[in-house]
């Protein structure tokens, strides 16, 4: 029995700081993947929404939220929250409803609208909330993406200059993406004349958060077959896994790591691609396309090589060598990546899914990777959550 | 004088000549947590609810290190005008652990480099209801040059 599922429709709506309702976002998304399926909103059974912890109730029950915006017509609902990997837990219930012979077409949902400014911990003294202990002696949020990125330079020799090149690269990617919320195309020079937020880090090293909506339709291979989209990009892999004790690396809001003294130190990052490359029966080799949660510049270098794209350390070298631009050899983040869209938690990771089928589809303009035949997404959030998807054709 | 501070933190550290952090380690397995574990072991293979109280190596190696440019939001309390201050990661060999902190007054991270030996110490940060401050842990490079 096969375990894939097809994606046969795509749809965004633009990123940025629109000030509107996540619904509308998200109900656009889903018109225009509707559309570009070809299908009626009645021929979808199931909704997987991905939730939203910053627009109250209608937030954490999405899926529900979007199918009444939508018109309720009977359609089984569910919602997923796993931080930065809610898109991807989405599309993972849709794909399990669709294998079990559940469902046959599945409409994967999620929207956000985020505050202005910054996120501030709620007031009190509360020491057993770990948030509140790691403010309180101020280790801020891009704390932690600085002190990965000062490692790479510690240990492996990159640069500030190399993590700029990575935010000039994707700068350039997304400039034509009109999906994108920042169309410039920065330089060197922009992005060393920021502001230094945490050292080695720049403002432009660091992404923003966005208002976004992004909708797939999949379903199963016999209906794509029946509609006469046999050929429509497929699901290969969605791997989900959490990280394994004992977890090495310093992640936010923890102010240390586990204790590697009865088990061996472990990596999370590494660990979820890894689980996705053995559920497709693939290897980094075949991969054409990466679209990976470059939360910071630096993280997109830590992310390839997790993905195995290169070996550890030589990730720079690939970017300076121009093999991470489209028309090299593996090029990661075609859409522009977090840094020209800024990040819309519960839209992010299907956001990343909606490229690569545009990627594979051969339809993404001046952005095309040419001949792309094998996606691969990463991202990773708070509490253990990650996703990998792979996509194939 | 600084001893007759009060700790931002209760329980999270000794204070004195030689301060150490204050962990748990389990009973039976033997795994190390900072800040202390309350309930239940976080090693799969250990079902063990039993702690000690321990107090952590108080020197280890620089693991990585960053600075804050910007004042953090509440509940830090800054001082006024802000002063940048640097962020050290320091990995523990006893305990196979890395502990994050802020590093002493004075030393940027123009001073630091990874594989430092660090040392813990205590100095005072602002606080909205002490105006001489409260202590906290910090990191200090042992070596010349590094220390402030
Ligand atoms: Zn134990």
């Amino acid at each position: 029995m096969t375990q894939e599922i097809a994606i046969i429709g795509a749809g965004m709506h633009p990123w940025g700081k629109w000030g509107r309702k996540f619904v509308e976002y998200g109900v656009e998304a889903a018109r225009e993947a509707l559309a570009d399926a070809g299908i009626n909103w009645r021929d979808v059974d199931f909704v997987s929404g991905a939730a939203t912890m910053r627009c109250g109730y209608p937030g954490y029950v999405a899926g529900a939220t979007f199918a009444q915006a939508l018109g309720w017509q009977g359609a089984e609902v569910n919602t997923s929250y796993a931080a930065c990997a809610s898109g991807s837990q989405a599309l993972a219930a849709a794909r399990a409803k669709i294998l079990a012979g559940q469902a046959e077409v599945a409409l994967v949902i999620g929207a956000d609208t985020t505050p202005k400014g910054f996120l501030a911990p709620a007031k009190g003294e509360r020491p057993d909330d770990p948030d509140w202990v790691r403010f309180r002696v101020g280790i801020t949020n891009p704390t932690y993406f600085a002190l990965y990125a000062r490692r790479r330079m510690e240990i492996y020799g990159d640069t500030q200059e190399d993590f700029a090149r990575v935010k000039v690269k994707n700068a350039a990617h997304g400039f034509t993406n009109p999906k994108a919320r920042y169309r410039k195309q920065f330089t060197m020079e922009d992005v060393a004349g920021s502001a230094m937020v945490a050292d080695p880090l720049r403002l432009m090293d660091v992404c923003a958060t966005s208002d976004g909506g992004a909708a797939l339709i999949v379903c199963s291979l016999d209906y794509a077959k029946k509609i006469g989209k046999a050929n429509a990009p497929r699901v290969a892999a969605i791997s989900t896994v959490t990280p394994t004790f004992a977890s090495a690396v310093i992640e936010m809001p923890d102010l240390a790591t586990d204790s590697a003294v009865v088990a061996d130190a472990q990596s999370f990052r590494a660990a979820l691609p890894k689980k996705a490359y053995e559920e497709a029966g693939i290897g980094p080799e075949d991969v054409s396309v990466a679209e990976v949660y470059d939360l910071s510049t630096a993280l997109e270098l830590d992310w390839m090589e997790d993905l195995q794209l290169c070996a550890r350390g030589d990730a720079a070298k690939l970017l300076r060598d121009g093999a991470t631009k489209i028309g090299g050899r593996i090029p990661v983040n075609p859409s522009g990546g977090l840094a020209c869209f800024g990040e819309a938690v519960p839209a992010q990771a299907i956001a990343q899914v909606c490229e690569l089928t545009w990627q594979l589809r051969g339809q993404s303009g001046d952005r095309q990777v040419e001949g792309a035949k094998v996606g691969i997404t990463a991202n990773q959030g708070l509490f253990g959550h990650g996703s990998s998807v792979i996509l194939k054709r | 004088m600084s001893d007759e501070l009060k700790p931002v933190l209760e329980g999270f550290f000794t204070t004195g000549d030689k301060p150490a952090l204050l962990g748990s380690r389990c009973t039976k397995c033997g795994t190390y947590y900072f800040p202390k574990l309350e309930g239940f072991c976080r090693n799969p293979d250990c079902d063990c609810s039993q702690f000690e109280s321990v107090e952590l190596s108080r020197t280890g190696t620089l693991w990585s290190f960053t600075n804050a440019c910007y004042k953090p939001p509440e509940p830090y309390v800054a001082a006024e005008p802000f002063e940048p201050y640097a962020i050290a990661a320091v990995e523990l060999d006893k305990e196979k652990m890395v502990i994050l902190g802020q590093v002493v007054a004075g030393v940027g991270v123009d001073q630091l480099k990874a594989g430092l030996p660090m040392e813990l110490v205590v100095e005072s940060i602002p606080d909205l209801v002490e105006p001489a401050g409260k202590l906290v842990w910090k990191w200090k490079p042992m070596t010349e040059g590094g220390a402030a």
